[in-house]
């Protein structure tokens, strides 16, 4: 339903470019904006079911007239009237809100096929780590509580968290994409846990390896062989996705 | 014809010196060349310091001279090639040359000293992963030889490697740092190891609304191993017995 009123507004847009009356859609804007590459578009149906909202109507004041700003119902004349401070916290909050929601929103079988299609254009970034081969990352939050800490990046290659490249994706909240995402996408799709690098870097001077490190990596590699052992003896099949590439 | 203007600046009045380009401070200090220290030209001169490098590099002499400040004069002393070649060509091998020298140098005591400079400024760049919160990285090569790898940088805090964040960085040939170059830092600052050691050894578990996901799942924990350090008193006594050989299962 709400799919086939964004297509109409869209072929109303396109169809009346001169008309001031749907300029652009709030989302579309948001989404344009430079550094918010991250996030995917929630439907609007989405945002407005209120089953979906629960517990947010506390994050910001006035909560019906920011969802109504969102989803571009709010009202030009109660717009006109605003004060321009009014606006600013109107739009602060938009933006908040609309990461809360995305953060639940991209946990749901439709947000994560919208993510899935990020994740392959790799929009996430790639793992900087050597061994694993350009992997594509997820965003993910280490708190659900906005204003606690910034987007970080999962890499499913070698299972660590990274901090994005530019600093414009530093200053998103990780809790617009929460602590459960990868997790749920990697569930969703398993086929796209990649194959794990064994390959690793031991620091050598003229060829030799420096002792220490070498020790730690061969312990490393023997916990490694345990899980191996472990798992296949428990009859898990480590040729596929999720298993190691040697 | 430009050498030739450049060297007229040189020689012809002292007090204009000030404004000639030396080859080494310029780039040194080019866009993109930031990992790079300056080698003195006293290195470069001793010619044990060169040793091999003729063979590896081509028109050695004249890249030699270009990189010293010493290109007009080569010219005269070499009437017998009577092809010239051009600039740009010996530029390029100038570049390796000082590369390769750059990679020899700074397993010395200063070149080491200047690098610990620039690692201290954060020059080569912050770890990218999280956990090791910012720590400096050092440039390292997987190969000693032109043209095989580009430059990569290592983080001695979780002794992984990484591809350098800036596109300008990605270009640089990883032979010019060399594969011991970390090593002997490493060795050489002891205190930077300890550093390490006491730094918190913190991993990440993915998990879903708390829960952390099923070790035989497909997305379940595969590369716990690459983080884990000797914890309990087993682990240390496992880790004992890896000095020189993994123990078979």
């Amino acid at each position: 339903m709400g799919d086939v009123e964004m297509a109409e507004a869209h072929e109303e847009v396109v169809d009346t470019t001169d008309s001031s009356e749907y300029v652009e859609f709030w989302i579309d804007l948001f989404l344009g904006r430079k550094g918010h590459e991250y996030f995917c578009d929630v439907d609007t149906d989405y945002i407005t079911d209120r089953f979906n909202l629960i517990n947010l109507q506390k994050t910001v004041n006035k909560f019906t007239q920011v969802i109504q700003y969102i989803v571009d119902e709010l009202d030009d004349t109660i717009l006109e009237q605003m004060s321009s401070a009014r606006l600013e916290q109107l739009e602060n909050d938009a933006r908040k809100l609309y990461g809360l929601i995305h953060a639940r929103y991209i946990i749901t079988v439709k947000g994560l096929q919208k993510m899935l299609q990020k994740y392959r254009d790799a929009d996430f970034g790639r793992c900087p780590r050597v061994y694993c081969n350009f992997q594509p990352l997820l965003p993910v939050g280490l708190h659900d509580i906005p204003g606690i800490d910034c987007v970080k990046l999962y890499c499913p290659c070698c299972e660590d968290l990274y901090i994005p490249k530019s600093s414009r994706h530093n200053s998103i909240d990780g809790a617009y994409f929460g602590t459960s995402f990868p997790g749920m996408f990697l569930q969703a799709f398993p086929e796209m846990v990649p194959k794990h690098p064994v390959k690793r870097y031991v620091p050598k001077i003229f060829g030799f390896e420096l002792h220490k490190q070498a020790q730690l990596a061969r312990w490393q590699e023997l916990q490694r062989q345990n899980l191996e052992e472990k798992l296949v003896g428990r009859g898990i099949d480590l040729s596929g996705y999720g298993g190691f590439k040697k | 014809m430009s050498e030739f203007i450049g060297d007229n600046s040189h020689t012809g009045s002292s007090d204009e010196s000030g404004t000639y380009d030396e080859w080494i401070p310029s780039f040194c200090s080019r866009f993109g060349h930031e990992y790079f220290c300056q080698v003195p030209t006293e290195f470069i001169e001793d010619d044990f310091n060169m040793t091999g490098l003729a063979q590896e590099v081509p028109h050695y002499r004249k890249a030699l001279d270009l990189v010293l400040d010493l290109e007009a004069m080569s010219d005269e002393e070499d009437p017998d090639n009577d092809q010239p070649v051009s600039r740009s060509i010996i530029e390029h091998a100038a570049e390796q040359l000082y590369g390769l020298v750059h990679a020899r140098y700074i397993l010395t005591k200063p070149g080491l000293q200047a690098m610990a400079e620039k690692f201290d400024h954060k020059e080569f760049g912050t770890c990218p992963r999280y956990y090791c919160a910012g720590m400096q990285m050092l440039p390292c090569g997987l190969h000693d030889s032109l043209g095989k790898n580009t430059v990569r940088l290592y983080c001695p805090s979780c002794q992984d490697l990484y591809i350098p964040q800036s596109s300008r960085h990605l270009c640089l040939e990883g032979a010019f740092w060399g594969t011991s170059f970390p090593g002997v830092f490493l060795k050489h600052f002891k205190e930077l190891e300890d550093y390490v050691d006491r730094k918190a050894k913190e991993t990440y578990d993915l998990r879903v609304f708390g829960f952390r996901i099923n070790d035989e799942a497909p997305s379940g924990s595969r590369m716990r191993w690459l983080r884990q350090y000797p914890a309990t008193e087993d682990e240390q006594r496992e880790y004992e017995q890896c000095e020189f050989r993994i123990p078979s299962l």
